[in-house]
């Protein structure tokens, strides 16, 4: 293709997106739209996978049958928004096992918020109320993004993580109103979760790399610091609502804003947990490394299992 | 307690799929694949939800104001009355699958027979569970297929995992004087009575896997009556940790 005619379909291109038309994945697209669709769809395909890890670990430990039931399903979904990403992914010429072999390898990144452990049972709702709360603000957007599989993909994804937050916020509920010991839980973990969940929605403007490009191809609609606060502003109410104290002493409302002022995020800690050095990140890799070394051999057995069948069909039809 | 028969009888059901689900939930997000790792999530929840059935039934016949939870949660180790089958651990994925369809075929068949109960509430605990165990069956039976007639590899762990587990197989079909009790009434269900049909199918898929059955006759028992194997004591330290140590509180 001569450089007029690769310009010619840029301009094309464009022009589509300027128009909201969806992107399918049949359709030209610059090599550069791909790559970041690859990359931004594996990552939030990742975070879901990883993401099932710290809330796994308190489901043996669910201190009811509700409760134990809610989360299996809660986990269940995120394996299923897994599978949808991953292939929604797919569908861009990359295969679901490159992607694994990047995220093995750490050439791919997933949440930098599922690299903290999940210590307490409280943990389970500040996880659902916060962490899907900033993911939500983050994914509602791409619901209208312009590649089709993927804005598909996020209707899907968007109904059930709104519902997980509930979940999560009616456990904070719960323990907020329950005994002395149960509200110091909640309030623990706020502290804990608080910042990170800032953190989720990425570096400021300043220093988001990726963020005017995303602009224009809409996988992006706000800047990560509009999101935040959207965030914060949403969240403050709901934790006065049940008598918990944001760990922010720079938080305060701004009548002419009117929205909140905050604290200083800690950046470093940031880049140190995205970097590889957060308090789980070896041990998350660890365990999704492991599952899949040792699941090599059914694997393996599926698809030899799979290739005789197919003969003995084959061997039936003659 | 108005029929003490009928609660024993319940949990000896119950129990079952307690422990199960138990083990199965503890695979979450380490399973060989994603499909695999939905598949055992999704048993664990079916196991969940109809073990929420049976308690809140066993509750109100208690009749004095325990819960569901209370009755899952805050029995001592010689009070489970789960076979031993369902309490072995989660050693790999063949033993995981061999003691899934080992499991399955019976609660099948159970079921089966538990839908024509006198007691409406089994029976309809029965019917919503039999549509569910069904899907059970179809995979583990599915693995147990593809590992046996899969790689040398596979074939030979999941040939262990049979053999492994074999012992456990013979308790399935043994009675408690609850459950004598009620099969009398017309409530429960005859287990002797399956033993027959459960080992044709399971021998059948076995053969089908090109597995080797096993040929011994020793057999493990004692779940029934609450003499577990040790693995037991851990699972519960686990399953009532929070109920331990935050008693008498709402989550």
């Amino acid at each position: 293709m001569s450089e007029e005619q690769i310009k010619n379909l840029e301009a094309q291109f464009e022009a589509r997106i300027a128009r909201d038309e969806k992107i399918e994945p049949k359709d030209w697209m610059p090599e550069k739209y791909r790559k970041t669709h690859i990359r931004q769809m594996s990552q939030h395909a990742h975070s879901e996978i990883v993401g099932m890890l710290p809330e796994g670990n308190w489901i043996t430990r669910a201190p009811s049958l509700r409760r134990k039931v809610a989360l299996l399903a809660k986990v269940q979904d995120e394996a299923g928004h897994g599978l949808y990403l991953y292939s929604a992914c797919e569908t861009l010429g990359v295969s679901r096992e490159e992607l694994y072999e990047q995220l093995h390898s750490g050439k791919a990144k997933y949440s930098s918020i599922f690299n903290y452990p999940t210590i307490t049972w409280a943990d389970m709702g500040a996880v659902g109320w916060l962490v899907d709360g900033a993911a939500i603000i983050n994914q509602v957007p791409l619901c209208n993004t312009s590649y089709g599989p993927y804005a598909r993909a996020m209707v899907r994804v968007c109904k059930e993580e709104s519902f997980h937050q509930r979940q999560g916020y009616e456990i904070m509920i719960k323990l907020a109103n329950g005994t002395p010991e149960q509200k110091d839980m909640a309030q623990d973990a706020l502290n804990r979760w608080w910042w990170p969940s800032l953190m989720m929605l990425g570096p400021t403007d300043a220093e988001s790399i990726h963020t005017e490009q995303s602009m224009k191809w809409k996988l992006k609609r706000k800047s990560n610091d509009d999101l935040r606060q959207q965030f914060i502003d949403q969240t403050v109410p709901q934790a006065e609502l049940i008598g918990l104290t944001i760990p922010d002493a720079d938080l305060k409302w701004n009548e002419e804003r009117q929205s909140y002022d905050f604290g200083e995020i800690n950046w470093d800690e940031f880049w140190q947990v995205v970097k590889g050095h957060g308090p789980m990140n070896k041990e998350r890799m660890k365990a999704r490394v492991g599952a899949w070394e040792e699941g090599e051999w059914v694997r393996d057995a599926a698809m030899a299992y799979a290739e005789k069948k197919q003969e003995r069909k084959q061997k039936q039809a003659i | 307690m108005i029929n003490e028969n009928l609660y024993k009888y319940i949990l000896g059901i119950a129990d079952n799929s307690l422990i199960l689900g138990q083990r199965l939930g503890s695979l979450t997000g380490h399973g060989p694949s994603l499909e695999t790792d939905i598949a055992c999530t999704n048993m664990s929840l079916d196991l969940f939800g109809q073990v929420r059935s049976y308690y809140q039934y066993a509750a109100k016949i208690a009749g004095d104001n325990r819960t569901e939870d209370d009755i899952a949660m805050l029995r001592k180790e010689r009070e489970y009355v789960n076979v031993l089958l369902v309490e072995q651990p989660n050693t790999d994925f063949a033993y995981t699958m061999a003691r899934q369809f080992l499991f399955d075929v019976y609660h099948l068949l159970f079921l089966q027979e538990l839908q024509k109960s006198k007691d409406l509430t089994l029976s309809a605990i029965a019917n919503k569970s039999i549509k569910e165990v069904s899907y059970h069956l179809r995979f583990s039976t599915d693995w147990i297929k593809r590992l046996g007639d899969g790689t040398a590899v596979s074939h030979q762990k999941m040939q262990d995992a049979i053999d492994g587990l074999w012992t456990y197989t013979d308790e399935l079909f043994h009675q408690t004087e609850a459950d004598k009790a009620m099969v009398a009434e017309g409530i429960g269900v005859d287990v002797t009575l399956l033993k027959e049909a459960y080992y044709e199918k399971v021998n059948a898929v076995l053969e089908e896997a090109t597995l080797e059955i096993p040929e011994s006759k020793w057999f493990q028992k004692g779940g029934k009556k609450g003499i577990h194997t040790e693995h037991l004591g851990y699972l519960l330290a686990e399953l009532q940790y929070m109920q331990r140590a935050y008693p008498n509180m709402e989550w």
